[in-house]
């Protein structure tokens, strides 16, 4: 049976997973898991800019996975960042097995608001169903209420729903056509 | 212009930056491909069209500035921003002097990434339009709706190539119905403003204050009834022509207003303090006698030279009765087209009713007469002389007439015969304003 592995990276606390995997299960149709793999911090922190190498956290994701995993996403407290961009709410291999969602900045506190602990897991849940997304083959998608719609601002994120329009499920059933056997 | 058709080339020597940027505008749903110096960028754009480039200022080699150049012999249309460090902004600066569309200094901003690429897709998309416009627009200027084989005709022609060439004013003379507007439009068509607009006005049809409220426009509350801020024509017709129909039948004030906008180029709209400056062609006409209306001092005699600069007189129909036959299978092809109708010939005794009626509505008496020919036709195929509807509908006796209403239609259409269409004699004849002449030749539908 095939799984979509939840993976903590840095303090990330593991009772706080649990409504986010009971959800991926059901938007996914896919038993989901929370497993822990090591990972190096060290060689993906850069120091000048205080932030986390996303797309080298990714490979280190994805190295070794499972026989039964299907997908894989990271969640982190971390901030993460590539070369060229000052920030990443997350990243994921198109078509590919990994996935990785940062919560750094989708904490009310971050942009001096108040601390809204259900907004925060209502955002985190969003990213990680977009970032999932694209690994099943869908790109960012113009239905603003999509929750493959992209976002750069955080409001963006609350302007969104949780689920695919009828477009992108269309997209999930046909990757699940042709990939599994169920 | 569909994002997802819109394709990237992103030049950098950075593999990182290529793979991240590769993987963003992928997930966007754009076509993308990377390369990694100049000289493979370049091999990438001979193969076929990109849309947007992004290039790195700094790369070993060739750089990005002198990438641009490059491009810009291969492709003249494709959107170019560059990435650039902090310390490079300058020179990307210079970039865009050379035709860059922005810049971005790394690291990007997603939000700032996205923004800008969604605006280079716009930019992109109104280009590709204003290159199709701009076709369009030259295909109109092509075709030669000047129809005639005519020395007379040629003439004309010739004097229109001419004169489109330069600024100058001109003045269009003729009888109504001869085509003076149409010279007009082959004048501005030909010229160098015919990608701005051409604005026409009819000046005999407007009451003195409307015309001077359509010309200068007005600000709100000008006047009663100006509840919103209105923009005059000669602020619309700036960069291109401005038409002004039937100059001859403007007021004193009129001609004496339009003499100092003609002559600084500038004027005041109704109610507003506010100077604007405009840049037109003008172009006007009349079927009046300006030189007896000069000499009976009914027009401004300076105003006159000013408009007299190119004089172009267009002969009516029945001084060039050869290009009759041409006009006419002109006009059948033209709405028989439009009417769908297989319509393809004029019989020889339709023909020689056409050549021998002298037209005193000129052309447009000639189109109309086709146009409703080809109504009435059926499924004959060729136009008869029962189609025509000729000697019926211009010599009408009186006695035939059985109603108030009839003979004054009658009549009205004897005085704009007799005055060759001059809507000025016509209403002084009558004895009625010119809006009111207007109104009864629109209500009887009389064709001048």
């Amino acid at each position: 049976m095939p799984f979509i592995d939840i993976v903590p990276i840095g303090k990330f606390e593991e009772p706080s997973l649990l409504p986010l995997q009971q959800t991926l299960s059901q938007v996914f149709r896919i038993s989901t898991r929370v497993r822990h793999h090591p990972i190096d911090l060290s060689t993906v922190y850069d120091p000048i800019r205080n932030q986390y190498h996303s797309s080298a956290l990714l490979v280190q994701l994805i190295n070794g996975l499972p026989g039964d995993t299907l997908k894989v996403l990271g969640v982190t407290e971390l901030d993460l960042f590539i070369p060229i961009f000052t920030f990443l709410f997350g990243e994921a291999q198109l078509n590919g097995p990994g996935a990785l969602v940062s919560g750094h900045r989708l904490h009310n506190p971050f942009y001096g608001m108040p601390d809204n602990q259900a907004l925060f897991e209502n955002r985190l849940l969003k990213e990680s169903i977009h970032e999932l997304g694209h690994t099943f083959g869908l790109i960012h998608c113009f239905t603003l209420r999509c929750v493959m719609n992209t976002s750069t601002y955080v409001e963006e994120i609350d302007q969104k729903s949780a689920s695919f329009c009828r477009s992108c499920e269309e997209g999930i059933r046909r990757w699940r056509n042709e990939h599994l056997t169920d | 212009m569909d994002q997802q058709k819109v394709s990237i080339l992103i030049v950098d020597d950075e593999f990182s930056v290529r793979d991240s940027l590769y993987n963003w505008f992928s997930v966007e749903g754009y076509r993308v491909d990377t390369a990694e110096n100049g000289e493979e960028a370049l091999k990438k754009l001979q193969e076929g069209p990109w849309d947007i480039a992004l290039l790195d200022v700094k790369m070993p080699g060739m750089d990005g500035i002198e990438l641009q150049k490059h491009i810009r012999k291969i492709d003249k249309t494709i959107v170019i921003i560059f990435l650039t460090a902090y310390a490079t902004v300058d020179t990307a600066v210079e970039a865009m002097r050379d035709g860059a569309f922005d810049y971005i200094s790394k690291p990007v901003d997603p939000d700032k990434l996205s923004v800008l690429v969604r605006n280079a897709v716009n930019h992109r998309r109104l280009v590709a339009e204003n290159i199709q416009l701009k076709q369009k627009v030259e295909e109109l200027a092509l075709q030669d709706e000047i129809v005639g084989e005519s020395p007379q005709i040629k003439k004309i022609q010739e004097m229109i190539e001419v004169v489109a060439q330069t600024d100058a004013t001109v003045l269009i003379r003729g009888e109504s119905g001869t085509g003076k507007e149409l010279v007009a439009q082959a004048i501005h068509a030909k010229s160098n403003r015919r990608y701005f607009p051409i604005i026409s006005i009819n000046c005999g049809s407007l009451a003195e204050g409307l015309l001077e409220s359509e010309l200068f426009g007005h600000e709100k509350g000008a006047f009663t009834g100006a509840q919103y801020k209105r923009k005059g024509k000669l602020e619309m017709a700036n960069g291109g022509t401005i038409f002004f129909d039937e100059i001859g039948n403007i007021s004193a004030k009129m001609q004496m207003d339009l003499l100092r906008v003609i002559e600084t180029k500038q004027f005041t709209p109704i109610g507003s303090n506010k100077i604007i400056n405009v840049d037109f062609r003008v172009i006007a006409a009349t079927n009046t006698d300006l030189e007896r209306a000069v000499a009976e001092k009914n027009f401004r005699e300076d105003f006159y030279y000013r408009l007299n600069v190119f004089s172009i007189h267009i002969p009516p129909l029945r001084e060039r009765t050869a290009d009759i036959p041409l006009l006419g299978y002109y006009f059948l092809r033209k709405y028989a087209n439009s009417m769908n109708k297989k319509v393809t010939e004029i019989s020889p005794e339709a023909m020689k009713l056409l050549t021998q009626y002298d037209w005193p509505g000129n052309i447009r008496e000639l189109r109309n007469t086709i146009e409703r020919a080809l109504v009435v036709v059926g499924k004959k195929g060729r136009i008869e002389p029962e189609d025509l509807n000729l000697l019926t509908s211009h010599r009408q006796d009186v006695t035939e007439i059985d109603s108030l209403e009839d003979l004054e239609k009658f009549h009205i259409q004897r005085v704009l015969e007799r005055t060759n269409g001059n809507i000025s004699r016509s209403a002084e004849i009558l004895k009625i304003d010119r809006v009111t002449l207007y109104n009864k030749i629109k209500k009887y539908n009389i064709q001048r």
